[in-house]
């Protein structure tokens, strides 16, 4: 999912896998002992291979006939156990759901740089310490079902198209790189991440979970929580199975403000309805405005701290006349206002949400001609989605 | 060319030194803006993030005004500002997916009399100079090489990520492009961890200590690197990156002094257009390292 395969490179019938197929590969991996003192290094090791085996083949051949010191954690080599999360080239993955050649490809000097994931501490080589990190912060969001007591007697039978909705967070399988890539945890690193907070929706979007208002109060009000991801897209490029943790966090984000109407201390609704609230009065953002409003009003003490810590700033942009005491009080108002008004008020009218999840629901026009069953109109059939748009049973607040 | 320009807020409101430029730069180089006056904000990724239905649709209308200056002669819509860019791609590609839920959103536009139709053209100026009008036709444009000023990419995040989203391919090295401009107008690139991450600013009201940590982390970066200044297509990433800066030195304890250009600023100081006049005497930061205020000369001079 995360690789391409571009069939247009064939150079010499490489893919095809022939003994003449084979190539020379430079791995270069970044070391790295703690028990031996010694700083990180990287060393390089040369494999003869199918440009279409993985980066794990490769390294797992070097420590079979190089260097059995070599440390990288793996097991299931199918992209199912998510064991050997790497960075290849700079980017988060699989080591073994990625080729030798696509690794190739995105060499800047021809060589297939190995290292270990990033925002956890190293315990040798390419394996870092997942419990201190990832798993702590899974553990951190409940990841368990905390279902209605009493519970039913035998299943619990809820409707097919609300489990649908979380099977994008279901389909994790707990790699760890989008939490190598989070560049909140970078800065942060107690932020929740991507990888639990995705985890966490699947428990808030689940019907069966009867926490959901307790859990998102929680992760709204936690200062390291969902209001600390900066929407950098990096998980969602990170994943290989498109889980998206991104998104995920966004429909937390969704579903606290308009479903719970939780105000939480970090002003992160504040600053949504802020934003919503500027279009509808004006068609454009306010900025001078847009700071107070998220603070809870002119008024509110948050809105005069704000202000206190941005003297010199605002001291610097009126002197620099890029903010104008005029600009800055009178706002231009679209012209044609009134539309986006209706708009509005057309909207929030609805009793549900009206959303198009394109993880669940395919494009109108597959890509390859004949794979008629990813088609969009195919998906309504076999949904029994009948406006094949997803309409969680929720209602809608403002 | 003709295009059905989108300024967006930010570069009307905090950083109208970018529209300016803009508005000097594409004459300039042949483009002619025709200005979507009653198009509305692209919601930031934040209007998504509480009504997906009321970002797709708010985005839709924009894309239908500028449909109607497409079907008059324009070639294409055009955005100065990476955020509009990536947020309003990410309606786009759900508006594009589906014609039921085209259908659906276009509801709210027909009393306006606007419609969206799928496949609108939408690319930031960034992606126009290199595929529309092209680089060498940009460097013969150059009266002024930006010789011996080392310039550092700022990318941001909604310009470069998810990269299909974006357009990324073989065919569009779209993250390479302001290196690729950097080099056409005479600069020297310069390399740093931070060039494609984030600015801190979508943050900055809910977490100011994690916001300002990731500004001052790219320009320390850019500074480790002895970078002159660096040059963003984002008018977002400014705010963090320039207005905000005094604030983020205070945070990272250091005193950074990074000039950050507007993209299109870079482009009319190459093209030989007065510093002033492009608006770079209203940054935060001075650009002093940039210009030679006496003699308008363009290269680092002694701080």
């Amino acid at each position: 999912m995360s690789t391409t395969e571009d069939t247009t490179k064939t150079d010499d019938g490489a893919w095809h896998g022939d003994s003449e197929g084979l190539k020379e590969f430079t791995l270069r991996l970044r070391r790295f002992d703690p028990e031996s003192g010694k700083a990180p290094y990287y060393e390089e090791f040369v494999v003869e291979m199918e440009p279409h085996r993985s980066v794990l083949d490769a390294i797992l051949t070097a420590k079979d006939h190089e260097d059995g010191s070599i440390g990288i954690r793996c097991s299931c080599r199918a992209a199912i156990c998510g064991s050997c999360g790497t960075r290849i080239n700079d980017k988060p993955g699989l080591a073994c759901h990625t080729h030798l050649s696509d690794a190739l490809d995105r060499s800047k000097d021809g060589k297939i740089t190995v290292e270990p994931m990033g925002n956890m501490p190293v315990i040798k080589d390419l394996i870092v310490d997942m419990d201190a990190v990832h798993w702590k912060k899974q553990q951190r969001v409940t990841p368990w079902l905390l279902p209605q007591e009493p519970l039913p007697v035998k299943e619990h039978i809820v409707p097919r198209e609300a489990m649908v909705d979380v099977t994008q967070s279901m389909a994790c399988i707990q790699c760890g790189a989008c939490v190598s890539d989070c560049l909140s945890m970078e800065v942060d690193p107690l932020f929740i991440g991507p990888a639990a907070l995705a985890k966490a929706y699947r428990f808030v979007g689940d019907p069966r979970d009867s926490r959901h208002e307790q859990r998102l109060t929680d992760l709204a009000n936690d200062p390291h929580g969902i209001y600390d991801c900066t929407h950098c897209f990096k998980c969602i490029e990170a994943c290989p199975k498109g889980v998206a943790p991104m998104n995920q966090i966004m429909r937390l984000r969704r579903i606290a403000s308009a479903d719970h109407d939780i105000e939480d201390v970090n002003d992160g609704s504040r600053h949504e309805h802020a934003l919503v609230n500027h279009v509808k009065k004006w068609g454009t953002l306010n900025e001078a405005q847009l700071v107070p409003d998220s603070k809870g009003g002119k008024l509110h003490p948050r809105s005069a701290k704000e202000i206190a810590s941005s003297v010199s700033v605002i001291a610097t942009a009126l002197l620099r006349r890029k903010v104008t005491p005029k600009t800055a009080l009178i706002h231009h108002k679209n012209p044609n206002q009134s539309e986006i008004r209706r708009i509005y008020s057309e909207i929030g009218a609805r009793d549900e949400r009206l959303e198009l999840n394109l993880y669940i629901t395919q494009p109108d026009e597959p890509e390859a001609p004949g794979d008629q069953d990813s088609s969009h109109e195919a998906q309504i059939e076999s949904t029994g989605d009948q406006s094949a748009v997803n309409t969680p049973a929720t209602d809608r607040t403002h | 060319m003709k295009v059905a320009y989108w300024p967006g807020c930010v570069s009307r409101g905090f950083t109208p030194e970018l529209h300016g430029a803009m508005a000097q730069v594409a004459p300039a180089l042949d483009i002619e803006l025709v200005e979507l006056n009653r198009a509305n904000c692209c919601g930031a990724g934040v209007i998504a993030e509480h009504s997906q239905e009321l970002a797709d649709t708010l985005n839709a209308r924009t894309f239908a005004l500028a449909q109607k200056e497409i079907e008059q002669g324009a070639d294409m819509m055009m955005n100065i500002c990476s955020t509009c860019q990536g947020a309003q791609s990410e309606c786009q590609q759900r508006l594009d997916a589906s014609a039921e839920y085209r259908d659906e959103v276009n509801r709210h536009l027909t009393p306006e009399g606007l419609e969206y139709a799928a496949g609108i053209v939408n690319k930031n100026f960034l992606w126009v100079l290199v595929e529309e009008l092209g680089l060498d036709a940009l460097a013969s444009k150059v009266k002024r090489p930006l010789t011996d000023l080392r310039v550092g990419p700022f990318y941001g995040c909604y310009i470069v990520r998810p990269n299909d989203r974006i357009g990324i391919d073989d065919q569009h090295p779209r993250d390479t492009y302001l290196e690729k401009v950097i080099e056409a107008l005479g600069g020297t690139v310069v390399e740093y961890a931070g060039s494609q991450k984030c600015c801190g600013f979508p943050v900055a009201l809910m977490n100011a200590e994690t916001s300002f940590k990731q500004a001052g982390r790219h320009l320390g970066d850019a500074k480790d690197a002895q970078a002159d200044c660096l040059v963003t297509p984002c008018p977002l990433c400014h705010l963090n990156l320039d207005m905000q800066q005094p604030r983020v030195n205070k945070v990272v304890g250091r005193n950074l002094q990074m000039p950050v250009l507007h993209l299109p600023q870079m482009v009319g100081l190459a093209l030989g257009m007065d510093p002033k006049a492009l608006g770079l005497g209203r940054h935060v930061v001075k650009p002093t390292a940039v210009i030679d205020w006496s003699t308008s000369v363009v290269g680092a001079v002694a701080a």
